[in-house]
């Protein structure tokens, strides 16, 4: 069972030189970064670059080709380091258990490993869903939720973890404006709460120049820049240029 | 195939690992076995009576022709218990539950249902092949010894109610009593038992590896039920052969 310390600090990420294929398609082409404990970490980039297989392999349900995954300086393929630390994921799609309610969901991971006494899961999951406006919603099926709401509940899962390192897959890319403003601040008050360190996932602009304290911009399974906001937004790089800026614009349409 | 076999092993194995603690899953536990019960009691019901009719309908006129009346509660009480009950009943759940088995693992692992669960350090082995196993191996024997009386009882109804046999219910049991010993229905009930762990271990397996959307759990539900049955066809024969001494 992992460890439930008080007041735990986030963890530092290092992934060195990641590479996967599928079926002789590889998808991530020699990957290098370093998340530092505490961070907010934003992953931008076009929708197939590999984002999303980059937080599995961070998380250990994929296996690297070839590179290797530290957290804490320790490499996760081996020995039991998975258990060592709290980590939490927001898949992309939520990945709520269907068969359970969303109180359920939100508190499955204090019920089966006992970390709480069953009124005090009960109150803790009130509190976290109330705080992501899903307020009395727990006896709700995951069927019944919008994609927007479901997001939000595998958020409050997440949350109610306190993890050391928190991953979210486009933690708004349902959400209308205003959840979405809900779910950054959650994402910088729980940073700032216990120093989890934050891996996002986002393609979500206002997000990523909002929240993070680094960006880096992947591409076709590599990164094609790190950094600061600022420097971001510096950068010469034309193909992050194109995808920082993209925006659609009628008149473009009709002078092509 | 190969390495199927393999990684059922080792499912298995890992299973057996984690039995210890299975009581904190209790709760699942119970779930599973009453919708095991719920989903197949009528349906068990129905097949024995009609299985332990058929076969006295088939032995019941030969054997009174030839003088040996006497036998025919004997004949059909070891056939239902000692084979069709166990085999038939488990060819049964293995279509019932064990495709429900493939079908909902399937289904969480297509969704990520999985993936959730180990990010959240719960092992799905844990949280959802062992409560499956444990409830199954109880309830499958149970369904079994059940099915034996209602075969039973199909037999005797035939007996009585078909001219060319013509025998009672009362000279049915009596024979049936002089030639069935406690340990005919025990050896029934102990390879029920060793289906049981086939279904689930090889319906659990083909959940957990289901890949690619709807058409991917529907393969794993066909699978699990086919390979069960063949698996249990097969192993009934070395069962029987090493229980027969
Ligand atoms: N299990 C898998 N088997 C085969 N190919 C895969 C698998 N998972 C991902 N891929 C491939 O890897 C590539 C990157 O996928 P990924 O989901 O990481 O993209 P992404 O950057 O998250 O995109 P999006 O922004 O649309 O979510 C895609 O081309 C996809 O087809
Ligand atoms: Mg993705």
């Amino acid at each position: 069972m992992s460890s439930p310390q008080p007041n735990h600090q986030g963890i530092g990420v290092q992934v060195r030189g990641l590479r996967k294929s599928f079926n002789r398609h590889e998808v991530l082409k020699g990957v290098d970064f370093e998340v530092k404990p505490g961070e907010i970490f934003v992953l931008m980039g076009p929708s197939g670059s590999g984002k999303s297989v980059l937080l599995k392999h961070v998380i250990g349900l994929e296996q690297p080709d070839e590179g290797e995954i530290l957290l804490e300086g320790k490499p996760i393929q081996s020995s039991n380091v998975l258990d060592e630390y709290r980590l939490a994921m927001v898949f992309q799609s939520g990945a709520l258990l269907n068969s359970l309610t969303v109180g359920e969901n939100v508190g499955l991971y204090l019920t089966e490993h006992r970390l709480k006494p069953p009124e005090e899961i009960d109150r803790i999951v009130a509190d976290t869903l109330e705080v992501l406006g899903l307020k009395g919603t727990e006896e709700k099926m995951p069927s019944e939720l919008s994609g927007g709401m479901k997001k939000r509940v595998a958020i409050a899962r997440a949350l109610v973890i306190e993890p050391q390192l928190i991953l979210y897959d486009e933690p708004t890319s349902e959400l209308d404006p205003l959840s979405s403003v809900v779910i950054a601040e959650e994402i910088v008050k729980l940073n700032e709460r216990i120093r989890v360190t934050s891996l996002v996932v986002s393609h979500d602009r206002d997000l990523a120049f909002g929240v993070a304290h680094r960006i880096a911009v992947i591409n076709d399974g590599t990164i094609l820049a790190i950094g600061t906001p600022e420097e971001i937004k510096r950068c010469q790089n034309p193909l992050v240029r194109d995808f920082l800026n993209a925006s659609f614009r009628r008149a473009d349409l009709h002078s092509a | 195939m190969f390495q199927n076999v393999g990684e059922m092993v080792i499912l298995l194995w890992r299973s057996l690992l984690a039995m210890p603690r299975c009581w904190r899953q209790r709760e699942k536990i119970f779930d599973q076995f009453f919708e095991i019960g719920n989903a197949s009691l009528l349906m068990v019901c129905i097949l024995s009576f009609f299985i332990g009719g058929v076969i006295a309908l088939q032995t019941g006129p030969v054997l009174v022709e030839r003088g040996l009346a006497n036998a025919v509660g004997g004949v059909v009480g070891i056939s239902i218990c000692k084979e069709l009950a166990p085999v038939m009943m488990s060819i049964l759940i293995a279509g019932r539950i064990g495709s429900a088995m493939a079908a909902e693992i399937g289904s969480m692992r297509v969704y990520q249902e999985i993936d959730a669960l180990r990010t959240m350090n719960i092992s799905p082995i844990h949280y959802l092949v062992v409560p499956r196993l444990v409830a199954i191996a109880v309830a499958l024997p149970l369904l079994v010894i059940f099915a034996i009386l209602v075969g039973w009882l199909g037999g005797a109804f035939v007996c009585s109610a078909n001219s060319r046999i013509d025998i009672s219910f009362a000279a049915f049991f009596t024979t049936l009593r002089d030639i069935v010993q406690i340990k005919d229905v025990v050896n029934g009930v102990f390879k029920s038992f060793v289906f049981a762990w086939v279904i689930g271990v090889v319906s659990c397996h083909q959940g957990l590896i289901t890949i690619g959307g709807p058409r991917g759990i529907g393969r794993s539900v066909t699978k699990a039920v086919v390979n069960s049955i063949v698996l249990i066809v097969i192993l009934d024969y070395i069962l029987t052969r090493i229980l027969l001494r």
